[in-house]
């Protein structure tokens, strides 16, 4: 029985197709203008990597923003319950998901069954969420992809003392015009952001084990610093971090198939 | 008596020279050094004023720079200046909303201009000048056109979102969609006004209302934070930048008189 689940969010789509426990395929693209497209082209790619066609998915479903656009999905969920249930996938011990994506942060305490007891989320501010690091790498002219790397060799991370990301942005600039090494600055990013997600987190108290998701998952640095800034270890996913509320999406698909 | 103001902000500094009533005053972009920038915009006044550094009694400095300014006598924080300096202007005032280029302030004043309440947002960049800064480089306009636009608005837009980034990616696709720009800039002084309003009513505004700092000359943002408050907002006979300068200046007066009293 194949299923399937689809993610539509504000800056990215995703896709993944399974069959019982396992994944046939997973796809990561930018969002397209209208949120139908972007459903249909991701879940076209993803069908590809299977080689399969879209008849013969049992049953789809979506989540994330643009969830009530897309056309083939057979019922939709939230992405809280969807980002609970997919961390929890070859992971049961999981009880709590921290994911930081492009436009927003949220915290998730799950029970054992993968149900979601408490969330908090931020949308609100940029400042927490991965547009804080998306405004300073471009302040830093490097590749948001490099700043994990780039902070490797920090041995005196900077004090960033604004939050906003307007404020902040300022100062870097100043940094950066003083002269202070970019991998401290960077690093110093990290730490910032690790700080405000940690306090987004503590807010529903923290519980073992924790693991971290969403495309900022990805950059090293992020992880350990989010790590650090919780006083806790940090689980890493087994599969692309970013695709955790689409997981939970095709998981969904097989619990409502078998009911 | 001369005495003399000086307000070193983060964007601007400004000086007042003052005998009884105000003799001259300057405003000037910030130079990269507090130091610098007194220096300069205090020169500035006092050839205004035509009069010299050796004429000035006492002057008290205010401002995030205060503490940089090599010839004062005093500092004092910038609420109880603009305090001051807007009770001098207009004795009615009981309430001051300051907008500068990083930080909003509003405070509450008794009949003698003393600060009974205030509250200070510069930790966020919406409902500071900055907000509009950014949004003024997006539109392409002067900060002072985006004031002006917003009166032409035939069919005023919403934002959804309070974080400058966030509103900053619903203006460009307010701007790719074609909308008019004039509604766009009323969205933007409305967001603005809205953003300030939550800080007036913290101190609970009381009549009358008045405003300083730059945004005070942005008419958009007055007009809008009027319906916001549901009160008229009272413009100051003098240049809203220069109004905690002047509350230095008044504040360095006092201190010459209580000296000589005591």
């Amino acid at each position: 029985m194949i299923v399937a689940g689809c993610d539509i969010g504000s800056l990215t789509a995703k896709a993944v197709i399974m069959k019982g426990e396992e994944i046939l395929a997973a796809q990561v693209m930018r969002a397209k203008s209208h949120p139908e497209e972007s459903a249909r082209e991701v879940m076209a790619k993803a069908l590809e990597q299977a080689g399969l066609v879209l008849q013969e998915i049992s049953y789809c479903v979506g989540t994330g923003y643009g969830r009530e656009s897309i056309p083939f999905a057979n019922r939709v969920e939230s992405e809280i319950a969807c980002h609970g249930r997919g961390a929890q996938w070859k992971m049961p011990s999981v009880r709590m998901v921290i994911d930081i994506g492009g436009q927003d942060a949220k915290a998730i305490r799950l029970d054992d069954q993968g149900h979601v007891v408490r969330y908090v989320y931020n949308d609100k501010c940029a400042s927490g969420t991965g547009r804080f690091l998306e405004v300073m790498a471009d302040a830093l002219n490097i590749d948001l992809n490099e700043m994990g790397a780039v902070s490797q060799s920090s041995h005196n991370p900077v004090s960033i003392s604004n939050q906003c990301v307007i404020f902040a942005e300022t100062e870097i600039v100043s940094l950066i015009n003083e002269g202070r090494n970019i991998a401290d600055i960077v690093s110093g990013l990290h730490q910032a952001l690790a700080h405000r997600v940690a306090a987004l987190a503590k807010s529903i108290d923290l519980e073992d084990d924790i693991v971290m998701t969403g495309g900022v998952a990805k950059n090293e640095g992020m992880f350990a610093a989010l790590g650090k800034a919780l006083g806790r270890p940090l689980k890493k996913t087994q599969r692309d971090p970013q695709i955790n509320g689409a997981l939970g999406a095709a998981i969904f698909a097989a619990e409502y198939l078998r009911n | 008596m001369i005495v003399a103001g000086c307000d070193v902000g983060s964007l601007t500094a400004k000086a007042v020279i003052m005998n009884g009533s105000v003799l001259g005053h300057a405003v000037i972009k910030a130079k990269s050094r507090p130091e610098e920038s007194a220096a300069e915009v205090m020169n500035l006044a006092l050839e205004r004023a035509g009069l010299k550094m050796q004429d000035v009694d006492f002057c008290v400095g205010t401002g995030y720079g205060r503490n940089k300014i090599p010839f004062v006598n005093l500092t004092v924080s910038e609420i109880a200046c603009h305090g001051k300096g807007a009770q001098w202007i207009m004795p009615s005032v009981r309430t001051v909303i300051d907008i500068g280029g990083q930080d909003c302030k509003a405070m509450r004043l008794d009949k003698d201009g003393n600060v009974l309440k205030f509250v200070t947002n510069d930790k966020c960049a919406a409902g500071t000048g900055r907000f509009l800064e950014v949004m003024a480089k997006l539109l392409e306009v002067s900060l002072d056109e985006l004031g002006t636009l917003s009166e032409n608005a035939k069919d005023p837009l919403s934002l959804s979102s309070t974080c400058t980034v966030w509103v900053q990616a619903e203006v460009i696709h307010h701007l790719n969609s074609k909308k008019p720009i004039a509604d766009i800039a009323a969205a933007i002084n409305r967001a603005m006004a809205i953003r300030v309003g939550i800080l007036a009513n913290q101190v609970k505004a009381e009549k009358d209302i008045c405003m300083s700092g730059g945004v005070a000359k942005n008419k958009g943002v007055v007009a809008h934070l009027e319906k916001v408050l549901g009160v008229k907002i009272k413009k100051l006979k003098y240049d809203p930048q220069i109004v905690g300068a002047l509350g230095a200046a008044v504040i360095a007066g006092e201190k010459v008189r209580g000296g000589k009293a005591g």
